[in-house]
């Protein structure tokens, strides 16, 4: 029982296990933060509004995006990916979600954020529902930890309404 | 000891899986473990999901990007960006895959400035339900360099199985 082979299977079992158990206490300890983020969107222009020749409608939008992400950091965070998706309802689908930017925000010192920029994902519809169309836009982020689990939540921020007429 | 813990990862319904390349940098690196999970909640956009198409037997983790979501069938259309992963030699992993509800998903890949239209099928748009495996809901930094250097240098593999077939043979008492 004294080989070098079982004190090397002992101590690397008991090693691996370590680890493990400090991983999820690592993970557990997100738990315990609050996060207060804070958003705001606006909608500077509507650069243009078209129907495509297969029938669906495509808007490109300029947006201005200002946030305070620097609650969600842990010193269990490896980054946060955050995405401002347009959320709107059709006739013939319940939800739509269609993502417009994404960024990725690797430290706390990034997380106070001010860009403007058109969409970086083109805002195509299912068929040809976006005349006049309420939509809300909603900022979601992701936190990828270091270790562990990831979590998400968003901001919803309603009020916005494409034009009438295509332009 | 340590198979225990993994009978313990078994017994759940978190299929393990390993990423292969750097589409989801700098988030998921290379040999990093993810852990998945599959229930009957709608796919929403943000989402990172694991996912098959016909014709590829590796499946691929991207992030939702689109999601149109019927009323009536509840098909949903996703675009996804990509990362390509491979199955953890761990052993498990039952998927409760519901698939009462279609969904159309787009995806794409964080480090991937375009969707993943490229890696779907000709004439295949968007992802349904029934091609989403899984989503990832945790994550382990470089465990899964070991599954990566045993299936590119499957020579490895046989020389740890033979190690330990020595050691078997050579620690009877």
């Amino acid at each position: 029982m004294h080989s070098f082979g079982y004190r090397a299977n002992a101590v690397v079992t008991l090693a691996v296990t370590i680890l493990a158990v400090m991983c999820s206490m690592a993970s557990l300890s997100d738990n315990f933060n609050v996060p207060s983020p804070t958003a705001e969107v606006k909608v500077l222009n509507i650069n243009w509004f078209q129907k495509q020749a297969n029938g669906n409608d495509e808007v490109s939008l300029t947006l201005n995006i200002s946030a305070d992400l620097s609650s969600l950091f842990t010193w269990n965070t490896k980054q946060v990916f955050v995405f401002i998706a347009a959320e709107y309802e059709t006739p013939q689908n319940a939800l739509n979600q269609v993502s417009l930017w994404d960024g990725i925000i690797p430290s706390k010192d990034h997380a106070k954020f001010w860009i403007h920029t058109t969409n970086k994902y083109r805002l195509i519809d299912q068929g040809s529902n976006l005349r006049g169309k309420e939509f809300n836009l909603t900022l979601h982020w992701h936190v990828m930890p270091k270790t562990g689990k990831m979590f998400a939540d968003k901001i919803v921020m309603t009020g916005y309404r494409l034009p009438e007429e295509y332009r | 000891m340590i198979w225990k813990g993994l009978m313990c990862f078994a017994g759940s319904e978190s299929p393990v899986v390993v990423v292969l390349t750097g589409s989801m940098e700098p988030g998921f690196k290379r040999g990093d473990i993810l852990f998945l999970h599959m229930n009957k909640d709608p796919i929403r956009a943000g989402e990172i999901v694991v996912y098959n198409v016909d014709g590829r037997d590796i499946p691929i983790v991207h992030r939702v990007i689109k999601v149109h979501e019927r009323k009536d069938t509840r098909d949903v259309y996703i675009l996804t960006k990509v990362k390509k992963i491979q199955n953890a030699p761990i052993p498990l992993l039952f998927l409760c895959l519901q698939q009462t509800n279609r969904h159309l998903i787009e995806s794409s890949g964080d480090n991937n400035p375009v969707d993943d239209i490229s890696l779907y099928p000709q004439g295949q748009f968007w992802l349904e339900r029934h091609h989403i495996i899984g989503r990832a809901v945790g994550y382990l930094p470089h465990v899964g360099w070991v599954t990566i250097i045993m299936t590119e240098k499957p020579i490895i593999k046989y020389l740890l199985i033979g190690a330990l077939g020595l050691l078997v043979l050579s620690s009877k008492e």
